[in-house]
């Protein structure tokens, strides 16, 4: 599904991201913990295509093809769903109205038809359910006035909306309380399947108790020094990231 | 933002669809302003003498009166005796009687515009089915639609110049009666020259059954447009009212100076929409119409209405204050715009609300968007006066910029002589953000999508106020104009 190799990447000519490779297969959960500033929004970002972070070394594989050879909305067309560790507001343009436009654009792009307002409606109102989104979020604006949870749960049912193959959650679980945590918990689970593969963006282990991963990577200076099951996310909740990194900086 | 910037620019080229000329072949006065010329525009319509005098009048006080140059725009100096005031269509007779006697070239011109002035196909037709339309050519209407359904209801559209004619004592009664002769510059010079425009008269009680709107189009090259607008709504009457404009892509820069005066009785409403689309100019700021306009309405009776909603998108420059005067106790004015600058354009536009009875109240939302080299002025005043008790106030005006060449200016004027008046205003300039194109992009939206939803959003609370078709017109009309104004 999607294979990292020997990435490096800059923002503003300062160096984040160093010799990274991932391999995610199809279906499986990946998370990424790591301390702040490891570099885990720049992989997020660099992987939906976001200008301004350079890639310079390295190559991405996503289902055979070359990603760099795609902006950021053919990115998304082509699958990839970025779920925004802070949600852009957006003011008068209605929540559904966007969405609406989002899934005939990539409908258009992979040359299927347009989804008549019915059908859409049908569609957002099931995918709404799953996580307990009321019909009035659908008309406001696009997270204007959103409570943090609110923002985080429209990000899934985003997701719920657009199908990605690929999905990058990005601090998902930041900011939000026990209950909407489960909440969003519950709807990113329920989207599981086999042909969809997720990368899980946390900094917290806690995540971790309502979502599990496959695999478990710990970044630190830019690049994956540490892989393993769902027992070494308990592992840093109980030691911390400084043991790694001082092996990093040791080795 | 390299790579994007680039294929944004490439986008720059705003295609201008209504910039054709119809091959016409016109009868129009040689350029120059004298009392002859003025003569000459009456005789012409044939006007009664009242008429003639008050133009007369009109042009003596605009000889003394000095060239307004308060304003945020800059432009040379207008050479008045380079323009000619009055430009017609060749007819055999004037003021076709059935459609059969329109000059196919000008149904062509209005068809190729969008305008329906076929009645047949307009009914059988989806779009714009309950519309009845005004079209003036240059300097005179050429088509109106629906008259006789009107007619029936009551309520006269028809050209000012034919109104003139059929009913010179409501003329008499009201022109200038809000906007006066010497109210400023150009609405003196629109006095002394104006050739038609549209006349409406609502009478008591009656819900006009229809839009109404006029269409004006500049073709002739050299010509002024000078059209007066006068809109009456008896006691307890409602209309809704749309004007459009559009103008061939020239080199030389056109002359627009309009006048439109609304009253409103007790209990009675207006709601009057504007898009303007005159030519812009192109990118480098040549050519393009100077849009001189002054519109007012009156609420004289209580508990009266008079809303403007304004979609400025085209003109090079725009001089603009759409306004209300509130005489009736509990009356209400509302002004919402949306004006656009692009490339070297410039617009100073706002509204003036004058609050005179007690309990009144008004709204101002004002949104401009500044792209390219444009230069965005919101001019406005409130004016609560000693005996306006209760009066209320809410004013917005944001502004919106793409890209580091634009400007964006807000000059609000308060006048309060009551203690009792309440006033919020609220202003914001923001610009569109990185973020949030990232955003709209990721899911799936082209960057084009994303900032023309992200631009619609902003004038949202003012396109809500436009009639549903126009709605839709007005939403096109932004993305054309701004086109790859992102960089």
């Amino acid at each position: 599904m999607l294979s990292i190799k020997n990435l490096k990447a800059e923002i503003d000519g300062k160096q984040i991201l160093n010799d990274l490779s991932l391999e995610v297969g199809a279906g499986e959960v990946h998370a990424i913990m790591g301390p702040n500033g490891s570099g885990k929004s720049t992989l997020a970002n660099v992987l939906a295509g976001r200008e301004g972070h350079e890639m310079t070394a390295g190559s991405i594989d996503y289902l055979g093809k070359n990603l760099t050879d795609y902006n950021v909305e053919e990115r998304a067309a082509e699958g990839l769903f970025l779920a925004f560790q802070y949600p852009v507001e957006i003011p008068g343009v209605s929540n559904i109205a966007m969405l609406k436009a989002a899934v005939n654009s990539i409908r258009k792009y992979r040359k299927e038809d347009e989804l008549t307002a019915g059908e859409f409606l049908k569609l957002i109102k099931e995918k709404a359910a799953l996580v307990e989104m009321k019909q009035e979020f659908l008309q406001r604006s696009v997270n204007e006035g959103f409570s943090g949870g609110e923002k985080k749960r429209n990000e899934i049912l985003q997701m719920a909306i657009l199908e990605p193959t690929l999905s990058v959650l990005d601090e998902t679980d930041s900011g939000l309380d026990i209950d909407a945590l489960k909440i969003v918990a519950h709807g990113v689970n329920t989207l599981r399947s086999p042909d969809r593969s997720m990368i899980v963006v946390t900094h917290y282990q806690r995540l971790l108790d309502y979502i599990q991963p496959d695999y478990v990577h710990v970044l630190a200076g830019g690049k994956i020094v540490k892989t393993g099951d769902k027992d070494l996310a308990l592992e840093l909740e109980e030691r911390g990231y400084g043991w790694l990194e001082q092996q990093v900086e040791t080795g | 933002m390299g790579e994007s910037t680039q294929e944004l620019d490439a986008l720059v080229q705003r295609e201008y669809k209504e910039g054709f000329v119809t091959d016409i072949e016109s009868d129009t006065l040689p350029p120059g302003l004298n009392e002859d010329v003025i003569r000459e525009i009456s005789r012409r319509k044939n006007e009664p003498a009242f008429m003639l005098e008050w133009r007369l009048d009109a042009y003596r006080k605009w000889l003394d009166m000095p060239e307004p140059e308060w304003a945020h725009i800059n432009y040379p100096k207008i050479d008045f005796q380079e323009i000619s005031y009055f430009s017609a269509p060749k007819n055999p007779d004037d003021g076709p009687e059935s459609l059969d006697e329109v000059d196919p070239r000008l149904l062509e011109t209005y068809a190729k515009l969008g305008i329906p002035l076929e009645e047949q196909k307009i009914l059988a037709g989806v779009k714009g089915a309950n519309i009845a339309v005004d079209a003036v050519f240059d300097s005179v209407s050429v088509r109106t639609t629906f008259r006789g359904k009107l007619a029936d209801a009551g309520v006269i559209f028809c050209p000012i110049s034919e109104a003139l004619q059929e009913h010179p004592e409501l003329i008499k009664k009201y022109l200038g009666s809000v906007v006066p002769q010497t109210d400023n510059y150009y609405a003196a010079l629109n006095s002394a020259v104006f050739s038609d425009g549209s006349f409406v008269y609502i009478p008591k009680g009656v819900r006009c059954p229809m839009e109404l709107s006029t269409y004006f189009r500049i073709n002739e090259m050299n010509t002024g447009q000078f059209e007066r607008t006068l809109i009456i709504a008896e006691e307890g009457s409602y209309v809704s009212y749309l004007e459009g404009c559009t103008a061939p892509m020239r080199d030389e820069n056109q002359l627009h100076a309009a006048v439109v005066e609304l009253v409103t009785m007790k209990d009675a409403e207006i709601k009057y929409s504007t898009v303007q689309n005159w030519y812009p100019g192109d990118e480098y700021g040549k050519g393009g119409i100077y849009n001189f306009v002054t519109k007012r309405g009156a609420c004289r009776g209580d508990n009266s209405k008079i809303s403007w909603t304004q979609v400025e998108t085209g003109s090079a420059i725009t001089w603009k204050y759409p306004s209300v005067i509130l005489y009736g106790d509990h009356s209400v004015g509302e002004f919402y715009s949306v004006a656009l600058t692009h490339n070297m354009q410039q617009a100073d536009t706002g509204t003036k609300m004058v609050h005179i009875g007690k309990n009144t109240s008004s709204t101002i939302i004002s949104k401009g968007i500044s792209a390219g080299r444009g230069q965005n002025t919101y001019r406005g005043q409130v004016k609560i006066l000693r005996g306006a008790d209760g009066a209320r106030n809410y004013s917005q005006c944001d502004s919106l910029l793409m890209g580091d060449q634009c400007g964006a200016h807000t000059f609000p004027y308060v006048e309060v002589l009551n203690k009792t008046a309440n006033l919020e205003h609220e202003a914001t300039t923001s610009k569109i953000s990185e973020d949030q194109l990232f955003y709209l992009r990721q899911r799936g939206l082209s960057e084009e999508s994303a900032v023309s939803m992200i631009v619609n959003g902003f004038c949202k609370e003012v396109f809500r106020e436009l009639p549903m078709e126009f709605a839709v017109e007005a939403q096109k009309l932004l993305d054309v104009s701004l086109e790859g104004a992102v960089g």
